[in-house]
């Protein structure tokens, strides 16, 4: 069984789609493209597919991850050219490799999220941030199924800046002029903090309320490097192990033995 | 001049309404055409939410079909949700359709497809948000035809004065008989203005105007007449059929959404019309005759479907599905072909035949065998007698004896409450049966956890059906009917653990009677129930009878006439009904005769195997009867890999 690794985007308009819509979407893909996926047993076998950590529904994201199990090897390149095609724009596999380590959730423990605030200047942001990164804790509050759950938004946070997002030309178009732009990395934790929680917590510590919803985008996530405040590239490991070891026969089974990476979903009850 | 997106607009709003996917657009096989290409655009809309609507076979093969035409574009729209209704009407945003988002008010048609009369509501709320006048007659050059369609079309009275015209029966022809006309109308610089175009969609006959018909009543509140206010205008319009489904082989590209809806799958219309002759069934009624696709048609459709797709399922769809003169040999070759493919095939709507348990076999090789449906629709054998649904007590147990000691674990059968000359103690031998159902499914499997569960509605006559002169049983009745048959099943200390047993309450049966069997009048209690909030009237959850019956009690009596007389009352055989004016090819006496063959509980044959019984239609629509068999096989597909 080869394992292949699949970085996707969630771009555009097609940032509202839920993760539940894009595993259909992408399981359909699937049969599209004539993957020769591995099915897990039992009477409904479901490909083996193991999603890691979806961004929310209605943010954008450059940095999705999953892991797939073929019966028979195929070309990593080619392979993502063709389910790309099967899969419609703004759902984009952008990069394939073959799983050669263990443990890729494992190194999904940090995001990188830009958060465009339209409206909102750029000192005011600033004065915004500085007074979160301040504060020792913020409060946040947000609606799950089992009610409203209060929880600390600040500990997560590793780095959180403001940079003007205005454009050239914003001067004729008045109303469109300010934008901040708001760099946050945010550390994997259990509650979760989401870039809406850091933005409950902006307006609970300094009134910051955007006049429309921030447009939010994961640009990156991958293993923390707690002095950088920077998250390193998910699959790099694996693509460093391909180079020094391409693929032959005998490499293809050895890949098999790790364990398929820890998503947040289960790969169907067998 | 192009018009424009109202996305952005639109895009802000969406982070703050529920599952905001179903208002993006874009699935895969979806058309957005440029506006300027062409000359006639087509708005279509399923009354319901995306989920339910995205999936409705009609929409689908009238966006594909008009679509391929050169200069002809259509896009989609669907109700929408009250959260993002509010946001809409704060912001200004108008209704839009999902493909370009293009505002719905520019098309110069807006096509509705109605299976349900639960739908009428949301048609006047679409209405208002795209800012088209509720009225036919507050309506210019400016707005789109609003024109209905979809089976509850057969009488569309109650929304009379909301749509400009209706069209009865089959649309893959009639859409592209009607864009030639608007072509035309409007190459020619609209002449004569909006009436001159509804006059010449009605001259043809078969696209009714309701405003070119005047309705005159008696003093009592029946119809005197319905007659045309304008000469060139017929006195009947009638209904359109489709003939050799081959030719019309759609959808091709079914469109795949990324928002979940009611079914994930390819569908296949395998035959059209059902003669089974179901007296209470107005879809067999008004799709008559039975025209069948051949199954290399069948096995045509579904390979390229399903790589147009992807889905993982495949659904036989029609009336009665195992009824088609080859479904044997369907359903095997296809299991052949997919059978390493993890494809699973479903077959909707069977009958209560042993030979349908070979088929559901067929169709779960691999897969497990949980349950299997049947529909005996009445308890006792009377009553079945009474709706000609011919099936004895015997054949039921014979084929659930089949399916149990095949492996299925659960039969779920469906029946209705209220039927014509229904009495308790018909509805009270539901119980018996599904009492004997267990016994037997013990017996010949051996098990004890084997279940049944007993689905029941409450019977809505419809028109254009024998039915359609019977008294509606009131929600009250029904409802101390299904109270008495849920004790005597939960009496049962030997088998009542076994039956399962799912009902619904009869208040919405009597808002959909009155809505089926209404006319013109029925439009100010819809108008009224819009303007008090309602909508999604098919949802548990929006519907409210009681907004329903205080808005009836306002409006009706105004005209000498209430909710009653709409549904408990019986017609007599020379009252004129609302919907008389449309023919769906049945000849009205035929209906009465077979409406009094029910009283006398006298049984009507399938012309497909017996001789022609005179119900009018194929004469009068000058249509026949397609069947098979064809004598072919589905070979197996060649693998290219």
């Amino acid at each position: 069984m080869q394992r292949i690794r699949l970085r996707y985007t969630k771009r555009g308009r097609l940032r509202f789609t839920s993760h539940r819509d894009f595993q259909r979407a992408f399981e359909r893909a699937l049969r599209r493209s004539e993957v020769p996926m591995a099915y897990s047993a039992g009477f409904t076998p479901h490909p083996k597919v193991s999603y890691a950590n979806a961004a929310p529904t209605g943010t954008g994201s450059e940095a999705e991850f999953l892991e797939i199990a073929l019966t028979e090897p195929r070309d990593p390149a080619s392979l993502r050219e063709s389910l790309d095609a099967s899969m419609p724009d703004g759902l984009d596999i952008v990069e394939a490799v073959e799983a050669r380590t263990s443990g890729l959730a494992d190194r999904l423990t940090a995001s990188v999220w830009e958060l465009r605030l339209d409206g909102v200047g750029l000192p005011e942001a600033r004065q915004a941030v500085a007074a979160f990164l301040a504060a020792e804790t913020v409060e946040v509050e947000r609606r799950t199924k089992n009610g409203l759950r209060t929880f600390d938004a600040r500990a997560a946070v590793v780095r959180l800046e403001a940079l003007d997002g205005a454009f050239e030309g914003a001067a004729d178009r008045p109303g469109l002029g300010a934008c901040a732009i708001l760099r946050l990395v945010v550390r994997h934790s259990t509650p979760a903090v989401r870039p809406d929680d850091v933005l409950s917590g902006l307006r609970a510590t300094a009134d910051l309320a955007p006049p429309v919803p921030a447009a939010v985008t994961r640009l990156a996530q991958g293993l923390l490097n707690e002095e950088t405040g920077t998250v390193t590239d998910p699959l790099a490991p694996d693509r460093e192990a391909v180079t020094a070891a391409p693929p032959t026969a005998a490499g293809l089974t050895a890949a098999t033995g790790g364990s398929p990476a820890r998503g947040g979903v289960p790969e169907g009850s067998a | 001049m192009p018009v424009e997106s109202v996305f952005p607009r639109l895009e802000a709003l969406l982070p703050h309404v529920q599952k905001p996917i179903q208002y993006v657009g874009g699935e895969l096989n979806s058309t957005v055409k440029p506006w300027d290409s062409c000359d006639v655009r087509w708005a279509l809309m399923y009354p319901d939410a995306y989920e339910v609507g995205l999936p409705n076979q009609g929409v689908m093969i009238l966006y594909e079909v008009l679509n391929e035409r050169e200069g002809v574009l259509a896009e989609r729209t669907y109700s929408v949700w009250p959260d993002l209704e509010a946001l809409m009407r704060e912001h200004r945003v108008p209704q839009f359709t999902v493909d370009a988002h293009r505002p719905v008010g520019a098309f110069d048609v807006l096509g509705v497809s109605f299976s349900t009369e639960l739908g009428y509501t949301n048609l006047l709320t679409t209405l208002d948000l795209a800012g088209i006048p509720m009225e036919t007659a507050d309506r210019t050059e400016e707005h789109p035809v609003v024109l209905a369609g979809g089976h509850a079309a057969f009488n569309p009275e109650p929304i009379a004065d909301f749509i400009d015209c209706a069209v009865i029966g089959d649309g893959e022809q009639a859409v592209l008989e009607i864009t030639g006309i608007i072509r035309a109308w409007k190459a020619e610089g609209r002449p004569g203005g909006r009436d001159e175009l509804l006059f010449r969609l009605a001259k043809t006959g078969s696209v009714y105007v309701p405003k070119f018909y005047d309705v005159e009543y008696l003093p009592d509140g029946r119809i005197s007449r319905v007659v045309p206010n304008r000469s060139g205008v017929p006195w009947r319009v009638a209904k359109h059929t489709v003939m050799d489904l081959d030719e019309w082989p759609y959808p091709k590209q079914p469109l795949v959404p990324l928002a979940e809806t009611v079914h994930e799958r390819m569908s296949v219309e395998i035959f059209r019309g059902c003669t089974r002759g179901c007296r209470f069934c107005q879809a067999g009624m008004i799709t008559r005759p039975v025209r069948e696709r051949s199954i290399t048609g069948i096995g045509d459709m579904v390979e390229k479907g399903l790589k147009a797709t992807g889905f993982e399922e495949v659904g036989l769809l029609s009336l009665s599905s195992a009824d088609h003169s080859e479904i044997g040999d369907v359903a095997k070759g296809l299991a052949d072909r997919y059978e390493e493919d993890k494809i699973g095939l479903s077959l909707p709507s069977t009958r209560v035949d042993a030979f349908n348990i070979d088929l559901a076999n067929e169709l779960t090789r691999n897969g497990r065998r949980s349950g299997l449906t049947f529909a005996p629709e009445g308890g006792s054998e009377r009553i079945r007698k009474v709706i000609n649904k011919m099936v004895s007590e015997e054949d039921l147990i014979r084929t659930v004896a089949t399916a149990y000691g095949n492996g299925w674990r659960q039969v779920k059968l469906y029946f209705m409450c209220g039927l014509p000359t229904e009495t308790d103690e018909d509805v009270l031998q539901i119980a018996d049966m599904a009492t004997k159902v267990i016994a037997k499914g013990r017996e010949v499997s051996g098990k004890n956890d084997i279940r049944c569960t007993v689905s029941i509605g409450g019977f809505v006559p419809k028109p254009h059906t024998p039915f359609q002169w019977a008294p509606q049983l009131s929600s009250e009745d029904t409802d101390a009917r299904l109270e008495k048959l849920r004790e005597r099943i939960r009496g049962d200390k030997k088998y009542g653990r076994s039956i399962g047993f799912r009902y619904h309450d009869g208040k919405p049966g009597i808002v959909e009677g009155l809505l089926s069997r209404g006319d013109r009048r029925v439009g100010a209690v819809i108008r009224a129930v819009y303007e008090d909030g309602g909508r999604f009237d098919g949802w548990r959850e929006h519907f409210s009878y009681d907004r329903w019956m205080s808005c009836a009690e306002k409006t009706l009596p105004g005209f000498g006439v209430d909710v009653d007389w709409y549904t408990t009352r019986e017609r007599a055989y020379e009252e004129v009904l609302p919907w008389d004016h449309l023919d769906s090819g049945l000849d009205k006496d035929w209906l009465w005769e077979d409406w009094q063959d029910a009283l006398d509980e006298t049984e009507v044959e399938d012309c497909r195997w017996t001789p022609c019984f005179d119900c009018g239609v194929c004469p009068q629509m000058d249509t026949h009867i397609q069947i098979g068999p064809t004598g072919k096989k589905l070979l197996p597909l060649t693998v290219v890999k």
